[in-house]
């Protein structure tokens, strides 16, 4: 029996066979999407950017070089200097790490709370349901921007903070998505079912609705983050992100746009990688979305 | 008399407010003895599927005494009335949950119960329903109709509860494969010494399955007949014999001679 054969098996042997079928299943799927395939492809290769960001930068991220600054593209300089001589490749590589920080802590967070309260909401309904949902409105009521720089300028700006300010402004949609979800699911008979097993609330909430809501979340969140580092790079061109000297992107960006002109690659090239690390999120998401469709 | 295992009495169900109220359950009143089989006939809308749910517990909203086992039951219902009486609901495709592999739907009510022994249990009860352990990690999707109604069943019966409440746990499926389940139920009701309560709209399966039977109508019972009568055709109720006639197949005569009964 092949490992494929195995894997495929309409009898499985054991609670782990049965879910390794599963997600071989998912992969196949998700291999068959080529869009989906080069932006998994474009996130594994941020992700090794950011682990081996020592071996592939050619010179220091914080390293100026005056005599040397503002230079075009070379052999010696990839992407050119920027105006302290800084290698901009370097930099770019080393900006990898605070781009997938910021992305990784923000969709930690911000999806679990929402998926929390909205499963919450929706299952209990009433007074829970509209309380949490008056609170999530309010939420709602703002541009995200808007409120992340209201919460960054009170918290004092910094990479912290601003991820902070993101997870705050952003859990509001996930909520609502968890909640409709919810209802959907809330009157179907498999939860009747566990409700007559004398389950208690909290354990249908985790263990049966939960489930159910993550494969729309997981979606939602991988297209968000294109959103997501356009906001801590727009943060960070406003100056409330990432702070000098560290090579964030918006950053990058922000002190780059004096030079557009006579010298554009110190603000494009950072905006390049903004540009393909967004879009390899994006294709991401699409190609999960077919995948993790509990339609399918 | 022996004692009632399920009591029934002017049982009141209303959805909905003011001017919108519907009364979907009227004066339901009606008794099931210990390992008997009671079967709820009516048409669509008469108000036997309400009963059944406001009997389980998943519908609090109901005026009326309802008891088991002599037991006066409340709106709210603890873990050791789930323990007793159990649900078999009508569609399999929409009462397993599409994630939870046959293993993981049949550990759960152990776990809630805190049996224990969960592995043992499954396998039994699997075999009890005819399905051999190479069910036990598949998820839903990899069964057939009649295969997730068998786990449906076995879901129930693991907590070995003394009543099982049957709606309609027969009409989602193939005719072929109807005949498998209603005999696996008849037998499970031997073996164990089940109580039934069975809804449905299909009298031949009631009186497959059932020893008495009410015929329900717009919220009331019409009629309260043992399965013998209705076998003769000697129902008291003239909505009980359009009933019947009704189900002897279409006949344009027929149908046309029918009454609507308010």
């Amino acid at each position: 029996m092949t490992a494929r054969e195995w894997l495929l098996s309409d009898t499985p042997q054991s609670r782990s066979q049965a879910r390794m079928g599963r997600l071989y299943g998912g992969w196949l799927t998700f291999t068959g999407n080529r869009l989906a395939m080069v932006g998994l492809g474009i996130v594994v290769a941020l992700m090794l950017m950011a682990l081996l960001a020592p071996l592939i930068a050619t010179h220091h991220p914080f390293a100026q070089d005056l005599a040397n600054r503002l230079q075009p593209p070379s052999a010696a300089n990839w992407f050119g200097t920027d105006q302290y001589g800084r290698d901009i490749w370097s930099r770019v590589v080393y900006g990898s790490r605070l781009t997938l920080y910021i992305v990784l802590l923000v969709a930690l967070t911000a999806p679990v709370a929402g998926l929390l309260i909205g499963t919450i909401s929706g299952y209990l309904g009433g007074w829970t349901d509209i309380v949490l949902m008056r609170i999530t409105d309010v939420f709602l009521a703002f541009p995200k921007l808007i409120l992340a720089l209201a919460f960054v300028s009170a918290l004092g700006p910094g990479i912290e903070n601003a991820v902070i300010a993101i997870a705050i402004t952003s859990w509001p949609p996930y909520a609502r998505i968890a909640r409709a979800e919810t209802m959907t699911i809330r009157n179907s008979d498999f939860i009747s079912a566990v409700r007559l097993q004398g389950a208690s609330p909290t354990r249908i909430i985790l263990g049966h609705v939960i489930p159910l809501c993550t494969s729309s979340l997981i979606v939602r969140v991988t297209l968000d983050m294109a959103g997501i580092i356009l906001t801590a790079a727009g943060l960070g061109f406003l100056g409330l992100g990432a702070q000098p000297p560290l090579p964030e992107w918006g950053a990058m960006i922000s002190t780059g746009r004096q030079y557009l002109l006579d010298q554009w690659w110190v603000a494009t090239l950072p905006g390049i990688a903004i540009f393909v690390v967004s879009l390899g999120f994006n294709l991401l998401g699409d190609g999960l979305r077919d995948v993790l469709d509990p339609k399918n | 008399m022996t004692q009632a295992m399920i009591g029934i009495e002017d049982l009141d169900v209303t959805f909905g407010y003011g001017a919108a109220t519907v009364h979907a359950v009227q004066n339901v009143t009606f008794q099931v003895k210990p390992g008997e089989s009671f079967g709820l006939v009516g048409e669509s809308g008469s108000g036997k599927s309400t009963v059944l749910r406001a009997m389980s517990g998943l519908n609090p909203d109901w005026s009326g005494n309802v008891s088991l086992d002599g037991q006066t039951l409340g709106r709210q219902r603890d873990k050791a009335f789930y323990k007793r009486c159990q649900m078999v609901f009508q569609d399999p495709y929409g009462s397993l949950h599409p994630r939870h592999t046959v293993d993981r739907i049949l550990a759960e009510p152990v776990a809630i119960h805190g049996l224990g022994d969960a592995d043992k249990r499954i396998d039994r009860t699997l075999r009890e329903v005819g399905l051999g352990p190479q069910f036990r990690f598949r998820f839903p999707h990899q069964l057939s109709g009649g295969q997730r109604q068998r786990v449906a069943i076995a879901r129930a019966l693991i907590l070995e509860p003394r009543v099982l409440l049957l709606d309609e746990p027969t009409s989602a499926l193939d005719v072929s494969v109807q005949a498998e389940i209603l005999n696996l139920l008849k037998r499970l009701r031997a073996e164990h010494g089940l109580t039934y309560i069975l809804v449905s709209h299909n009298l031949a399966v009631v009186a497959y399955m059932c020893d008495r039977l009410a015929v329900m109508n717009r919220g009331r019972v019409v009629e309260e007949l043992d399965v013998e009568s209705l076998r003769r055709g000697q129902a008291q109720q003239d909505y009980t014999r359009q009933l019947l006639l009704a189900s002897q197949g279409y006949d344009r005569a027929v149908a046309d001679s029918f009454k609507d009964f308010a």
